[in-house]
């Protein structure tokens, strides 16, 4: 078997962490509401098929966990022990358990540690609670029922199930018992024979090889698709058959005959278990040697000649090969892509808009129209097909605001809280590096919020509000950014304390009167912390200048407003993407600079009369609006006459709007950001380099920074000189 | 997974310790054979079975039989609880045909 066993487990370890995904969400769901039989379903599932494969890989430690944790969730579902909280916080414990073996037997192909050994047995112990309730519940409850059934049982309601295991099936990680132990789960084993007879003497034999088979009389009310799938894992490694109860003589004579053994032993058995009584084993047994003569029909053929199965169950198994055919084309909907080759593709497409731009501008050069309209129209395909890559790397922020309900739960009760997470904006999409690198700066704001912002029950009730704190989770996009939002409804930033703190580290000096929002953006320094008590969360000082950096580091902007009494809410701005953007193109004496074109609102020429009330004062009034004015000529002091016509480029970023004097406006133009080197990391307004199709380097400019740096500009003068400008 | 042997009336006692399972098969029908050959009558306590699977179970089978068609007589003793869910689940005491002790319900 040439298997690539290691793409295999590759998939399997992917595959199992979704899993183990959608059961930490069922189970929060769960909580939420304990009569959801679905999730239990689903978490069941979960384990059950994190289980199975895990068994494909000879992951032992993860196969014999999940199978304790299966079995309590088999009878969480079979109705015999209840859902509690306590079982609730186990099964996550336990889910975070699996999660940590997958990682370590299956990523690292290493065996667990001590304290994960120890931390197992805790749970086992616990598990095992759950495990024995149920027994003795069973002991004590089911006894009068059982043998009700059994004297009920004649053998025609019961299933026949024959089954013979192919030799690999130990060898592939699969034990047969299990199967036996699972239609146990669902049903009831009335009678079994266990058979070897394949088996060579024990000197012969290989002791890895599976040599057993089961006839098996079956009570339950599943359907036959649900009995056949308890052998899923083996379909393609046993030989199964599965009669209904009320199969005909025939049938069985024709199962006899299908199986290896012995037709006379098989025929015992049968009659053994009632299935059939001597006189029809052999009737049918006659019959069928006057038919071997002919040549051996097939046995789906048979099978459809004799109504081997019953109406209904042809249509359930139609109705289960429909339902499996739904969700293969809905994993074939999915391809896995490594990231490195999408992140191939996406520098292949980087590299030719700008090669596509270099054609364009030969081609306006040659001022041949044919060769003009072949260029335009190669450069709108270019920009299709780089949206197009772009787009795949983009994923909903959904699955990483899922995880949080996790977090907030777990904290919540360490810190003897009620809160509820509302999540909103789940599907807003952005660049799958992004995501990565925001959640943790998430958890961090998030575990602050939850630590500081909203208070315990107490003192909630003691200002008037519910019990229960409520922190939101939103995302939106807005001009082509992202927009994370994190709001509680706590006690809101207290912001003498912050300014106190504040001016005992000297960050502020003792005379200043900064405004609300600067001492809000005080917390974000470096080793502030107003926390009086310093908790396992937070407290400590170090974070939010972490979150800060890590946010800037992605081009991003975090601000906070907050109200006392009402709540604290901060506000992440992202670009949607690291890689490409549409840029708009304008000159500013002999350079070039590159506007991201989602942030341009519009632009205006800067009139003669305008502009000589404009250069002393630094904005003008647009349609009624001041605008505040950033000069780039002389902000970069670029080389160059000063061109006589000048033009406002009007951005705007968060509720903020700037005007950028430029002197030339040179059109749209598809940027590939090239990160500036390192010497360039301490540059403010300039955010990355892009190369022109003449080959020349333009820079991209940092709008935000550049908008903040001229409110900090303005507020200067202005309180020096109060209010003589605003009266003009 | 070890096996300790002791001879006890001329007859060896072997003592199975530990899990019979894929993992160990192999080995356990290693000694196995080898003992069935040399002796016409040993026992194999299970007390200190601490799993047993398809593999294990299969190999108890072959060996009883290995005895059996030379007219040695192979007793299993003390089955643990693993080993007595699986005979039950398989339904197999009756092919060993060795006196089982059953526990207490109570204890699961």
């Amino acid at each position: 078997m040439s298997l690539n066993l290691d793409q295999a487990l590759q998939t399997f370890i992917a595959e199992a962490y979704e899993l183990l995904e959608d059961m930490e969400a069922c189970l929060l769901q769960l909580e939420n509401n304990p009569a959801d039989l679905d999730a239990i379903g689903a978490i069941f599932r979960a384990a059950h098929t994190i289980k199975g494969s895990a068994g494909l890989f000879g992951l032992e430690p993860v196969v014999s966990f999940t199978h304790v944790v299966e079995d309590v969730l088999d009878r969480l579902r079979a109705g015999d022990i209840v859902i509690s909280r306590e079982l609730i916080a186990l099964l996550l414990e336990c889910g975070d358990h699996i999660h940590y073996l997958v990682d370590v037997v299956a990523v690292r192909s290493q065996q667990p540690d001590a304290a994960a050994t120890e931390r197992e047995a805790g749970l086992r112990q616990r598990l095992q609670c759950y495990r024995q309730t149920s027994v003795s519940e069973a002991v004590t409850a089911s006894p009068d029922i059982s043998t009700v059934r059994q004297e009920n049982s004649n053998s025609f309601d019961l299933w026949h199930i024959s089954v013979r295991f192919g030799t690999e099936v130990l060898r592939n990680g699969m034990d047969p018992l299990a199967f036996l132990r699972y239609l146990n789960s669902i049903g009831q084993i009335i009678r079994i024979t266990t058979l070897a007879d394949s088996m060579p003497d024990l000197s012969q034999m290989d002791a890895e090889s599976c040599y057993l088979g089961f006839e098996i009389g079956y009570q339950s009310d599943a359907s036959k698709a649900t009995i056949a799938d308890a052998f899923e894992f083996v379909r393609d490694d046993c030989q199964l058959h599965i009669l209904p109860p009320h199969s005909k003589t025939e049938h069985y004579i024709e199962l006899i005959n299908n199986l290896p053994e012995q037709a006379a032993l098989l025929g015992e058995l049968l009659v053994a278990s009632g299935a059939l009584t001597l006189q029809e084993l052999e009737d049918g047994l006659q019959q069928q040697v006057d038919t071997t003569l002919k040549p051996a029909t097939p046995l789906g053929e048979i099978l459809i000649e004799q109504r081997f199965v019953e109406p209904e169950l042809v249509k359930a198994a139609l109705e289960k090969q429909s339902q499996i055919q739904e969700h293969k084309s809905k994993e074939s909907r999915f391809v896995r892509v490594q990231a490195d080759k999408l992140d191939e593709l996406i520098s292949l497409v980087g590299e030719l808009v700008i090669a596509g731009a270099g054609a364009n501008l030969l081609a306006k050069a040659c001022q041949d129209e044919t060769l003009y309209e072949a260029t335009s129209t190669v450069t709108a395909l270019v920009e299709q097909i780089r949206d197009g890559a772009l787009r795949l790397r983009m994923v909903p922020i959904g699955d990483t605001f899922n995880r949080f309900q996790r977090v907030v739960r777990d904290v919540s009760h360490e810190l003897e809280k009620q809160i509820e997470l509302q999540i909103s904006g789940a599907d807003t999409e952005l660049d799958k590096t992004v995501v990565e690198k925001i959640s943790d700066p998430l958890m961090h704001l998030l575990r602050n919020a939850m630590d500081h912002g909203i208070e315990s029950p107490a003192a909630r009730l003691a200002a008037g509000k519910s019990a229960t704190g409520v922190l939101k989770l939103n995302a939106y996009h807005d001009s082509g950014s992202i927009v994370i939002e994190i709001a509680d409804d706590g006690a809101g930033l207290n912001t003498e304390r912050i300014l106190q703190k504040a001016r005992e580290r000297g960050l502020v000096a003792a005379t200043a009167q900064p405004s609300e929002q600067e001492i809000y953006n005080l917390i974000f320094e470096p080793g502030f912390s107003t926390a009086n008590a310093i908790t396992s969360l937070s407290g400590r000082g170090v974070g939010m200048d972490v979150v800060k950096r890590n946010i800037t580091a992605l081009r991003g902007t975090v601000d906070l407003s907050s109200a006392a009494g009402q709540g604290t809410k901060v506000r992440i701005r992202l670009p949607l993407t690291l890689a490409i953007i549409d840029g708009f193109l304008v000159g500013v004496g002999d350079a070039s600079y590159v506007v991201p074109l989602d942030m341009v609102q519009e632009c205006i020429e800067l009139a003669d009369d305008n502009k000589a009330a404009a250069e002393p004062r630094h904005y003008i009034n647009l349609r009624g609006e001041v605008l505040p004015l950033v000069f780039l000529h002389q902000h970069f002091n670029t080389g160059g006459g000063q061109r006589r016509r000048q033009n406002v480029v009007v951005v705007k970023n968060a509720d903020q709007k700037a005007g950028l004097v430029v002197d030339e406006l040179q059109g749209e133009f598809q940027t590939v950001i090239k990160p500036l080197g390192k010497l360039f990391s301490n540059l403010r307004s300039i955010s990355g380099s892009t190369i022109l199709g003449n080959g020349k380097v333009a820079l991209i400019l940092d709008v935000p920074s550049l908008i903040q740096q001229l409110a900090q500009q303005q507020v200067q003068p202005r309180l020096a000189l109060q209010t003589p400008a605003l009266r003009n | 997974m070890t096996i300790r042997s002791s001879m006890f009336n001329d007859a060896p006692l072997l003592h199975i310790d530990g899990e019979m399972t894929i993992y160990t098969a192999a080995l356990l029908q290693q000694q196995l054979q080898v003992y069935i050959a040399q002796y016409s009558e040993l026992e194999l306590n299970l007390s200190q079975v601490s799993e047993i699977d398809s593999a294990g179970l299969q190999l108890l089978v072959a060996a009883k039989r290995q005895a059996n068609s030379q007219g040695a007589v192979l007793r299993l003793t003390g089955h643990s609880p693993a080993v007595l869910e699986v005979f039950d689940l398989c339904n197999m005491a009756a092919f060993f045909g060795d006196p089982l002790i059953i526990p207490d319900v109570s204890h699961g």
